[in-house]
């Protein structure tokens, strides 16, 4: 009987609560190589900080410890404005789901805001990635990290803009979830970014 | 097909739920914080990093729904975490252990 259907919509539909559960399925996958994305470079900075603990104590201090800390928070409350948008078009409310997917892309440029001072301090006081290992590996991982706020600012933005257009709402909300998901990983990210390059040495 | 999965009536976290979620990683990043201007030595960076752990599982739970999820996806979700402490513990491994050093 599935055979039947199966056959005149040429594969297009799916049981929609099954096609969710894949989607859902699909972005955990690559979630799990955006990890292994970050892994070689987190293995590099592991082997250089075994190898050159002084360097790794005493350039860490260069880093700007304070402007960490306000880009840590503003990615957590990003965080959280995200998670409540997805609940908010769970519950077909689209106006806040608008909303908290607004402030998300504004707290990802207020991130970007405050990493351009940070870049911009270092270059300006000639540190640059060929510095050493250890400013090497900091831009590298910033860097690569800042280029994933910039795509999910881009994927969050056209997320709002099909919200605003009612594309989503109860019964279908996946794009505004997987969307979600990648800009949770980026706040994963740099979780362990933060403590790794600015707070120890 | 619908042996698996099939997540009856997907789960719904409330709001109150993340906005107490959001307290607590707060709490923890102010606790990172204070710890890295305190010297404890060896436990400056196992303090840091179980920290770190603690917020990313929150985060991954709650805010990225795992906790409601099937146990494919959580073995989608930890899998690379497996693969990502063999390579980082491997190339540990070989960098110290190598009897003529490059």
């Amino acid at each position: 009987m599935e055979q039947a259907s199966m056959d005149h919509t040429h594969g297009h539909e799916m049981d929609p609560r099954e096609a969710y559960g894949i989607s859902k399925f699909g972005m955990w996958l690559f979630l799990g190589t955006e990890v292994m994305l970050f892994g070689g470079l987190f293995a590099a900075y592991a082997i250089f900080r075994a190898k050159y603990p002084e360097m790794f104590l005493e350039e860490h201090k260069l880093l700007n410890r304070e402007m960490g800390a306000v880009n840590t928070c503003v990615l957590i409350f990003s965080s959280m404005t995200m998670a409540v948008g997805v609940t908010a078009i769970q519950r077909g409310k689209r106006k806040l789901t608008s909303l908290m997917l607004l402030i998300t892309i504004l707290c990802g440029l207020a991130f970007a805001v405050v990493k351009y001072f940070e870049y911009s301090a270092k270059f300006s006081h000639h540190i640059y990635p060929d510095t050493s290992i250890f400013f090497s590996l900091y831009f590298m991982l910033t860097g690569l990290h800042m280029l994933h706020v910039f795509i999910g600012i881009a994927i969050l933005s056209t997320v709002l803009v099909l919200t605003m257009k009612g594309k989503f709402n109860q019964e279908y909300s996946t794009p505004v979830e997987l969307g979600g998901l990648y800009w949770h990983l980026v706040d994963l990210i740099w979780i362990y970014l933060f403590p790794l390059l600015y707070l120890i040495g | 097909m619908s042996s698996h999965s099939s997540s009856e009536e997907h789960h719904i976290t409330s709001y109150k739920t993340y906005i107490l979620i959001w307290i607590l990683l707060m709490i923890l990043t102010a606790i990172t914080v204070y710890v890295s201007y305190v010297d404890v030595g060896i436990f400056n960076i196992v303090i840091a990093m179980s920290v770190a752990s603690v917020k990313a599982a929150v985060v991954a739970l709650f805010f990225m729904h795992l906790k409601f999820e099937d146990s494919i996806t959580w073995g989608f979700a930890l899998f690379p975490l497996a693969l990502l402490a063999l390579l980082i513990g491997m190339t540990i491994l070989d960098t110290f252990t190598r009897l003529f050093p490059i």
